[in-house]
């Protein structure tokens, strides 16, 4: 089984203001990974899972096979604002699935403390937006908890889910990406999900790392993507880019919600112009998966990253940098970065703002028609 | 119960022993010569650690109100079993030796700091009282979450001189593997989460220690300390809220020293003190005067007991006063008169009570105060002659297992070192 995003959806969504989005079946048209091929035997039992309900079966899966895991955040109890905790406290009662005040720093810190004695922390925050109060916790001590303590104490037990990403109408404050600021904290681990059936692998992983995870959601598809997920208890491993499509002309890569407009300028490329790209979804950002991205690149010596966050420092001036020195010689372009720009996310300019399938095509384009 | 103006405010203040080492009311006259007199226990055995007769001579002479303290205060009970450090069941005896051996051990590293032996040093002078009245009312499975002046705690559960030296050398035998400065010290057997820098932090992480003791089968208390300055921190708001909302069993105790570095309390707050915003939060509190170990004790004894009947906070405030400098990177002298000194320093008030109630008599305690020097000494010494961690500790623990960048980056130091070998040399002195 594998996947692929309509088009149409893509461009809708980000045109409307609505708060609805068009659900959208996330189909499949790109062969399967080596990753979901040892899972994706013919006995697996899948149903349609939107993003919100694959978040939330992950959530189940592990507080139903881990008793000391809870879930807490702002609004989580009756569901979260995203639906992510739906049903959750009146299958695991109140205390285990509870509000907390309004204090990112708060559930930060909570979740340290109860991780530290052994218990796994799922918080949530509720914006990406809004992790800033959290920094402190998160980088001076979550990512530094085991380091620190000559590996007699540690954090591992901490997941911290956020909304991330552009959805249209979400402005300054609900359209971040901030994975840059977390991807600069030795000690951290920090996900992104393309879509459903990753997430719930994904966030399965993270929730049972031994390491501090930063999981980042985005919520432009939390309705808006729809796939078959197995319904069963499944993990995908974390430090580990996935190619999604094998090609030979040139390296795209990106993660989260980018996937779905990276495959458009994939289509478009081959489409209109012949052009064969491979496909990688990073995944982990951090520690990122070097080796994959670096083998693609010797192969096809051309790259193109692609993310939403600001260019400037974003995290693919760290792969670019990391990949122009391990293969400057196979390089037969200059890698491409096709980014937000240095602004402030802006409400009304969103479209113009996101680097979108046919900014991504022409940088593609402009890679394989390099030098003549 | 006994009030007295607080220097710093109109919430009262818990004390049990007055500032001359008696156990009186503070707010009733004095005591006669004739009542001074009596109080003053005459031997009546050999075993100067014979806390039953001590307690029942106190209990005769105390107020009413503080019957039921002495009755079950373990400060004036023989341990069980002998507490190995000092080969005594004497509880209170223990607290005394140990008081004097962190009084030493401060002198000592913080002289060591100033010799170039060891790179930072803080002392915790003057604030002993707090540390051991609250570890002794404690048990080690009372998971501990400190700030950086609280080593008496770490000390009163058995982290040794030697275990303290390691940290402080950064040798191959500190347990934090030398990656942090000097007094950040942790204990997972000990039950003392290890102390960082930044301020606040362990707030809201002892809500979550706590609430994770109320989740299980055997709950115990979490006790959190910190300083004034640092609960002016939004940790500290968010903590106290997050605990009181989540009902959970925390102590939150405030060790006011006066001081934030050279900010004192008169421009760190304007209320009166810590404890007053509890009531704010929705919880209990109580100022407690920090330099009466008795007080202390039992004050958190008191505090543990109703934080876990009814699975609620507490915030306790004690007041102290910060003898030393903030640190070895700080000279107090520019900033408030040279050698300030509280009246009521807690080690002082402490021997006066021994004195005066004829537990033990000065000899004996200067004794003690020799033997713990040369403790501390000879700690120090074997800490400075042990080799440093192993290179490779600086790779490990990042994460649970080594990733392949951090793989590279190592092999690239270790290229690096093969070729300039002499000029990055480890301390490294083998036996």
């Amino acid at each position: 089984m594998s996947l692929a995003w309509t088009r149409r959806a893509v461009l809708s969504a980000a045109k409307r203001r609505t708060k609805t989005l068009p659900h959208t079946t996330f189909s499949a048209s790109f062969t399967t990974s080596r990753h979901h091929d040892a899972m994706m035997m013919s006995t697996t039992v899948t149903t349609n899972m939107n993003l919100f309900t694959a978040i939330n079966n992950a959530m189940t899966t592990a507080m139903d096979t881990d008793d000391s895991a809870i879930v807490f955040g702002e609004d989580v109890a009756f569901g979260g604002v995203f639906r992510c905790s739906n049903g959750l406290k009146d299958k695991f009662g109140p205390s285990r699935v509870f509000n907390t005040p309004l204090s990112e720093n708060g559930i930060a810190g909570f979740a340290i403390g109860y991780a530290s004695m052994g218990g796994t922390a799922i918080g949530e925050i509720q914006f990406a937006d809004y992790i800033f109060p959290a920094m402190d916790q998160i980088v001076n001590e979550m990512a530094k908890f085991r380091y620190r303590s000559g590996n007699q104490w540690n954090a591992g037990g901490v997941t911290l889910r956020a909304p991330c990403g552009a959805v249209g109408h979400g402005g300054h404050y609900h359209s971040q990406s901030p994975e840059a600021y977390l991807a600069h904290t030795p000690g951290l681990v920090v996900v992104m999900p393309r879509g459903p059936k990753a997430a719930k692998g994904l966030l399965l992983s993270s929730i049972r790392s031994k390491d501090p995870v930063i999981f980042l959601e985005p919520k432009a598809l939390y309705r808006a993507a729809v796939e078959e997920v197995p319904t069963g208890d499944y993990e995908i491993p974390l430090f580990q880019a996935e190619i999604l499509k094998p090609g030979n002309d040139v390296t795209v890569l990106g993660w989260g919600g980018q996937l779905q407009v990276l495959q458009s300028a994939c289509q478009l490329a081959h489409d209109q112009y012949g052009i064969d790209c491979e496909l990688i979804d990073l995944q982990t950002i951090l520690p990122w998966d070097v080796e994959t991205v670096q083998q693609s690149v010797e192969k096809t010596g051309k790259l193109v990253v692609s993310h939403e966050a600001p260019i400037t420092c974003g995290f693919g001036a760290e792969v670019v940098a990391t990949i122009q020195e391990r293969c400057f010689l196979s390089l037969e372009a200059p890698i491409q970065r096709v980014c937000g720009y240095d602004t402030p996310f802006p409400l009304v300019f969103e479209k113009y703002y996101v680097p979108d399938e046919l900014k991504n095509l022409e940088a593609i384009r402009h890679v394989v028609e390099y030098g003549g | 119960t006994p009030q007295q103006d607080s220097p710093r405010g109109i919430w009262p203040v818990f004390r049990i022993m007055d500032e001359n080492g008696y156990f009186r009311d503070a707010t009733t006259t004095d005591l006669s010569k004739e009542q001074q007199d009596d109080a003053i226990l005459t031997k009546t055995t050999d075993d100067a650690t014979d806390l039953d007769t001590l307690r029942r001579h106190l209990m005769q002479h105390a107020q009413p109100h503080l019957q039921e303290y002495l009755q079950s205060s373990t400060l004036l009970q023989q341990a069980p079993h002998e507490y190995p450090d000092v080969q005594s069941k004497s509880t209170l005896l223990r607290v005394f030796i140990q008081m004097s051996r962190l009084r030493e051990m401060d002198e000592k590293f913080q002289n060591a700091q100033r010799q170039g032996r060891i790179s930072f040093y803080m002392t915790c002078t003057g604030e002993e009282a707090i540390h051991l009245g609250a570890a002794s009312a404690l048990s080690r499975e009372d998971t501990v979450l400190a700030q950086y002046r609280e080593a008496g705690i770490l000390m009163w559960r058995g982290f040794t001189l030697e275990q303290f030296a390691n940290q402080c050398f950064s040798n191959d035998a500190d347990l934090g593997k030398g990656r942090q400065m000097p007094v950040h010290y942790g204990s997972r057997a000990l039950n003392y989460h290890t102390i960082s820098s930044p301020l606040g932090t362990q707030l809201p992480q002892a809500v979550g220690v706590a609430y994770h003791s109320k989740l299980s089968s055997h709950p115990t208390v979490t006790a959190c300390f910190f300083g004034d300055g640092c609960a002016s921190t939004t940790d500290f708001h968010s903590a106290l809220n997050f605990a009181a909302t989540l009902q959970v069993p925390v102590l939150f105790i405030c060790r006011n020293n006066g001081y934030a570095i050279s900010t004192p309390v008169s421009e760190q707050y304007a209320g009166d003190g810590i404890v007053s915003r509890a009531p704010g939060y929705g919880m209990a509190g109580i100022r407690v005067d920090g330099n009466d170990v008795f007080a202390m004790h039992a004050a958190v004894a008191a505090c543990k007991k109703y934080a876990l009947e009814h699975s609620a906070p507490v915030l306790m405030e004690c007041m102290t006063f910060r003898q030393g400098h903030h640190s070895t990177s700080d000279d107090s002298t520019r900033y408030r008169p040279p050698s300030s000194n509280s009246p009521g320093d807690p080690l002082e008030r402490l021997q006066a009570f021994l004195r005066n109630y004829n537990v033990v008599d000065d000899s004996w305690m200067a004794t003690v105060r020799d033997d713990e020097k040369m403790k501390v000494l000879r700690a120090m010494e074997q800490a400075e002659h042990r080799a440093s961690p192993p290179l490779e500790e600086m790779f490990q623990d990042v994460y649970h297992e080594i990733p392949p960048h951090l793989q590279r980056q190592e092999e690239e130091l270790h290229q690096h070192i093969a070729k300039y070998p002499d000029q990055y040399k480890q301390k490294n002195k083998t036996h």
